[in-house]
Formats: structure tokens, C-alpha cells, sequence
């Protein structure tokens, strides 16, 4: 279930109907995804979900065991990794611990043979882009996690592959260069209008970084589309909950809408199933003193989470998830009024199968 | 009042800076105390040994003398003859190729120990540690009998010419070499699959991501991560092939003399301690060179 049924072959990158099992493990079941040449494509799922084994089947350092690679139009599957024009930035960058920085970017390209003149020209322009040139002579061992980061991203591109292939490359990384890592990831990326493929089970990096993703569960491709696209309308529970955070509500089929634990909601579109569930987003969730007109609850406050930008409230009867917009303080013990804004309620497939 | 020695914490413990020093000798003194008795003493006896003269019945006579060590260098009554320089020299030569031929064989060895199912690994181990268990001059009298006539290694010799009809596989280089790489394929593969063992693949996926061939892959991705076992196995064989003198013994005879048996000769039969210990303390100087050799060719592909 993937809204790529289509994909073309003729550009970009493809994979078809990739299967793989290891032993008794099915790692990826019927894989179809296109990804269109420039993009930055995002896998994003649970460690296990499979993501990291497409990669590694793209890159050519496992074999599928059905299903097709195509790159640019030419089928690539059984191409072995040192004749694909696809490079990776490792999860532990496994850069040569032996050689300088300086020898780590230019390795790709002493293995092609380039003139040295040629190397430094291009070694020197990765360097200098990726702030490294200061680096140049030092060791990796000498670097921070930030540094290698860059020296793997440098050593891939250097290259100039036409698939880059990012596999967890911010794992290592603390919280606070995570986030500004991210960004320059993705103008990095818009400068050079080079396909990426980025694998992480980061829900912020996903919608940071990529111009489209696809949500992977258990080997299957759950959902896929543009972050806005999936963020707002989820197509099931899973998807929901692991990228953002979601009250998922649920309910019996109503005339209208649904019926809930708390009351009638009012719906845009009436959904297919007669049990199921609906979700909404805890910050689309509007609060206030008096009773809106459509879709609202009475609520208590239990507990208050405070967010620096924001609070987040715990709310009876649900327990549902109310993110305010601003530093307005509610306290525990206090009665509003919720509202569950019908254009924002999500009804999910999943219940419905 | 003396000043208190600095309180200091040793992996959580409280102690001072004197009490641990006074621990740490009084537990180095044993070992201290052996080698001194049975490595430097020794090896002092060696030196004064070697610049004495031999009594006509071998007994040493304390005078001064150079004489062993010219005699090693190849000055005789009758002018210079390069014959000792030439054992010493097939000794390295040994030494050196059982080193290479071990190492080469190690490498397919430990690779595929190391890819076997867990529970497995330590049955290859212990085939590959069995011989050690066997006495070094019977395994070396073994060789006798799989190089024998009768058996198909011979005969296969003989019909390519290699040796006369009816003739066994021994003495010869050959067998000389086949005794030591036998005798010391352990001593490499033991330290070379620890390291296999523990290594990064990702290097090697890089490598071959970034286009490397498969003599680049091994040099650049699997040699410098298995470095610090290849150093431990390369000493353990280089140094004892050195001065090995069973196995050349019985399989190269007479004519593939090698240091190990001309040092035994000196102290045995002929009876020359002194011109023993001359060439020990020249084996020992060739070692050392060989080691430092090593050593700088070793740093400049070293792991930092």
C-alpha cells in the first residue's frame, strides 16, 4: 500500500517489488518505491522496519532476493557496489582510521585512478565546502562527531554519485548539532541538486530534511508522500504516533460523524468502517472557556508538561493531548472547553480491515 | 608533623601514591627476579663466553680473545671463506619466507573461522591448536613418514622429476619448510583471528563503495584494522624460526644447515662453547636488526 503504484523507470531512482529475507526474518515485503532524480527522499521507521536493508540493497551491499534496482533507467540489480554510481555515508562513517582526512575524501578517487591534479582540485573544493580544509592533514581519530559527519559526507561526494545514500548519519551526534545539522543537510543537498536518500528513524529529521518520505513498518512501505502531506493526514494509527504525536480516539460510524467514549463528533467525510479510529493532532486541538459550536468536550486538566515554547496539557475524559500555542498557563484541576475541529479530525484505514 | 602523602582514588579505591608504588614493585619483583636469573645472566654469561678462547679439550681458558668472532665472519688460517655468514643468512632466509608462507596462510584460515556459526569457531580453533599438543620432534619424525617413498607425495615428486625414483621427499629445503610452516601456523593464526575476528566490515563496505579493487580493499580496509594481531604472529614466528634447530635437523640434513644447528653443534659435539656463543650473540644481533627493520616498515602502515 504505497502511493507510488506507478513509478517510472526511465529517471531517477526505482526500486520494484524488492523482496529479502534473512533466515526465518522477513526484512522488506514487496518494496516499490521512485524516487525522482534531485529529491530528498527520507525511509523513516522503527529500528527493524527494514529501511536500512533497502539502503543497503541500493548501494549494492545486499542482494535482493526478488525485485528490481533501476538507476537513471538501467537496471542495477545485480550490480555490484564498486560499479554503481551510488555512494554512502555510514552510520559510523567508517572512515580509514589510517589515513589523513585529506586521503579518506580522495580514496573514490585514487581507486578510479583520477591524475593527482584532478584530486586535489576536487578534494580541495569538498574540503573547503564542508568547512574541512583546516582538517586536511589530521587523523580521523583527531576529529569530533560533527567533523567525521562532514568528512563521510565529503568522502561520498567527492564522487559526485548520483544517488547519495545516508544511512542514520546523525546518530552519533548530541541533541543541540543534530538539529543544525539537519538544516545544513538539507541546503547541502538543495545546493547541489543531487538526489539523497536518507535513512533514519527520526520523526524531526524526516520532516526537517526531506521533500518527500516514506513511512516503513515491519518490511512494508506504510505511507508516502511530502512530510505535510503524511504529518496531516496519516493513513493509519501507526503512522499517526511515529511521526508526531497523535490522540488517536476510538469510535463507532454515526450519522454525520462518529460517536466517541465522549460524545458525538461531527465529520467532514463520513468513513468506510463502522468501528474504527479517528485521530487528531494535539496541537490542533483548540481550548478555551466557552463552548464552541461544533465538536466540543468538556474537559478536566490532570497534568501540565511545560515545553519551553509551550505547554502541553493531559486532559480527562481520554486522556487526550492538548499542545497550547502559547505560554498561557492552565492548571491542574481546571475545567474547559476542547474542540475537535471536524476538518481536523483524521479518520485511519487501519481499524477498517 | 609529616606531611600527609596526597590521598588519590585507584579505580575506587582510596589509597596513596607510596602505597600503590609499594604494591606495584612488591608484585613485579617475581618476574623481575626470573628474568634476571634466567634471561640477562645468562645472556651476560653468553657475552663473556663468547670472547674467551677454547682449552684444546674444550674446557675454557680465561683469555681474552676476537678470535670467535672472526671465525664467524668467515677469517680462517687459510683466508676468508663466506660459510657461517651463509648459514646465518639461509637462517633469515628460512625464517623469513616460513614467516610470509604463515601469514599467507593464515589470512583465507582466520577468515573463514571467523565466518563460521559461533558454536563452531572454537572446534576450528582447537584443530588448529591440536598440534601443539604433540611433542615438536615427533611431529617433525611425522613429516618422515608422509614424505616417505611409499606415499603418493613422493611418487608424484618423482614422477615430475623433482627427485630420484624410490626416493623419499627428505632431506631438502622442501621439507625444511614444510616442517616449519607446520610448526608455526599457530603462532600467526591465534593473534591474526583475534583481530579478524573483531573486524569493522563497514571499512570494508566503505572500500568497496568507494570503488576500491580487491588488492586496495585488503591493504586499505582489512590489513591496517588486523595490524596488532599480524605484528604478534610475524615475532612469534620470525624470531624462534631464527634459531630453530629440530626440524632443519632432522628434515634438511647436513646440507641445509641452519644457525639453530650449528649453535647446538657448537656446544655439543664440537665441543666450542666459546664459538657458540659467538654465534648466538650473532643471531641474536640479526634478530634484533630484523625486529627494527620491521618495526619502522611496520610504523609507516601502522594504525594511529
Amino acid at each position: 500500500m504505497n502511493q507510488n503504484q506507478n513509478p517510472t523507470t526511465d529517471q531517477g531512482l526505482t526500486v520494484k517489488h524488492i523482496c529479502k529475507q534473512f533466515g526465518d526474518v522477513i526484512a522488506l515485503d514487496d518494496v516499490t518505491l521512485n524516487v525522482a532524480p534531485g529529491e530528498f527522499f527520507t525511509l523513516l521507521g522503527p529500528s527493524g522496519c527494514g529501511k536500512t536493508t533497502l539502503l543497503r540493497i541500493i548501494a549494492g551491499l545486499e542482494l535482493a532476493d526478488s525485485g528490481q534496482v533501476f538507476s537513471g533507467g538501467k537496471d542495477i540489480t545485480r550490480l555490484p557496489a564498486i560499479k554503481r554510481q551510488v555512494n554512502t555515508v555510514f552510520q559510523s562513517y567508517a572512515l580509514f582510521p589510517h589515513l589523513t582526512i585529506y586521503e579518506n575524501i580522495a580514496f573514490g578517487l585514487r581507486s578510479r585512478k583520477f591524475p593527482d591534479a584532478e584530486i586535489k582540485k576536487r578534494v580541495n573544493r569538498r574540503l573547503e565546502m564542508l568547512d574541512l580544509s583546516s582538517m586536511a592533514q589530521r587523523h580521523p581519530h583527531q576529529l569530533s562527531g560533527g567533523q567525521k559527519q562532514r568528512v563521510a559526507l565529503a568522502r561520498a561526494l567527492v564522487n559526485e554519485p548520483d544517488v547519495l545514500l545516508l544511512d542514520e548519519p546523525m546518530s552519533a551526534l548530541d541533541a543541540r548539532l543534530r538539529a543544525q545539522v539537519q538544516e545544513d543537510l538539507r541546503r547541502l543537498q538543495r545546493k547541489l541538486g543531487r538526489t539523497f536518500i536518507l535513512v533514519t528513524h527520526d520523526q524531526s529529521e524526516a520532516l526537517v530534511c526531506s521533500d518527500r518520505l516514506a513511512v516503513m513498518r515491519q518490511g512494508r512501505v506504510v505511507q508516502c508522500g511530502s512530510p505535510e502531506e503524511v504529518y496531516d493526514n496519516p493513513t493509519d494509527s501507526f503512522v499517526a504516533k511515529f511521526l508526531g504525536a497523535a490522540n488517536l480516539i476510538p469510535c463507532t460510524k454515526a450519522p454525520g460523524g462518529v460517536q466517541t467514549a465522549f460524545g458525538f463528533l461531527a465529520l467532514d467525510k463520513e468513513p468506510v468502517w463502522q468501528e474504527g479510529t479517528v485521530a487528531i493532532r494535539p496541537e490542533w486541538i483548540g481550548i478555551g472557556d466557552k463552548e464552541p459550536e461544533r465538536n466540543g468536550i468538556r474537559a478536566r486538566v490532570t497534568e501540565i508538561v511545560y515545553r519551553g515554547t509551550n505547554f502541553d496539557l493531559w486532559l480527562e475524559p481520554g486522556p487526550l493531548r492538548v499542545r497550547t500555542s502559547s505560554y498561557r498557563r492552565i492548571d491542574p484541576g481546571r475545567e474547559v472547553w476542547l474542540e475537535l475541529a471536524s476538518k481536523e479530525l483524521v479518520i485511519l484505514e487501519d481499524e477498517a480491515r | 608533623m609529616k606531611r600527609a602523602d596526597s590521598i588519590l582514588t585507584w579505580y575506587g579505591e582510596l589509597t596513596t601514591r607510596q602505597q600503590l608504588l609499594k604494591r606495584g614493585s612488591l608484585l613485579l619483583t617475581p618476574g623481575m627476579l626470573w628474568l634476571m636469573l634466567f634471561l640477562v645472566l645468562p645472556s651476560l654469561v653468553l657475552v663473556v663466553v663468547s670472547v674467551v678462547t677454547r682449552g684444546a679439550y674444550g674446557q675454557l681458558e680465561w683469555v681474552f680473545t676476537l678470535e670467535n668472532y672472526k671465525r664467524l665472519a668467515g677469517f680462517t688460517l687459510f683466508g676468508w671463506t663466506p660459510d657461517y655468514l651463509m648459514i646465518l643468512w639461509r637462517s633469515v632466509v628460512v625464517a623469513f619466507f616460513t614467516t610470509l608462507v604463515s601469514v599467507i596462510l593464515s589470512y583465507p584460515l582466520c577468515f573463514f573461522i571467523a565466518g563460521r556459526p559461533e558454536h563452531s569457531r572454537y572446534l576450528w580453533l582447537t584443530l588448529v591448536i591440536i598440534p601443539f599438543w604433540t611433542n615438536m620432534v615427533i611431529r617433525a619424525y611425522a613429516w618422515f613418514l608422509i614424505l616417505s617413498p611409499e606415499l603418493p607425495f613422493a611418487r608424484l615428486a618423482a614422477i615430475f622429476g623433482f627427485i630420484p625414483d624410490g626416493a623419499p621427499l627428505y632431506p631438502n629445503a622442501f621439507a625444511v619448510y614444510l616442517g616449519m610452516v607446520s610448526m608455526f601456523l599457530p603462532f600467526v593464526t591465534l593473534p591474526l583471528y583475534a583481530s579478524v575476528e573483531r573486524l569493522d566490515w563497514s571499512l570494508v563496505e566503505a572500500a568497496q563503495d568507494l570503488y576500491a579493487s580487491r588488492f586496495r580493499t585488503f591493504t586499505q580496509a582489512i590489513l591496517p584494522q588486523t595490524m596488532p594481531g599480524l605484528s604478534v604472529g610475524i615475532i612469534l614466528t620470525f624470531v624462534p624460526a631464527m634459531g630453530m634447530f629440530v626440524v632443519p635437523d632432522l628434515l634438511g640434513g647436513a646440507k641445509y644447515m641452519l644457525v639453530g644447528n650449528l649453535i647446538q653443534q657448537q656446544f655439543g659435539t664440537s665441543r666450542d662453547w666459546p664459538f657458540g656463543a659467538a654465534i648466538s650473540m650473532g643471531l641474536m644481533v640479526l634478530t634484533m636488526i630484523g625486529l627494527q627493520i620491521y618495526r619502522r616498515k611496520g610504523k609507516e602502515i601502522e594504525v594511529i
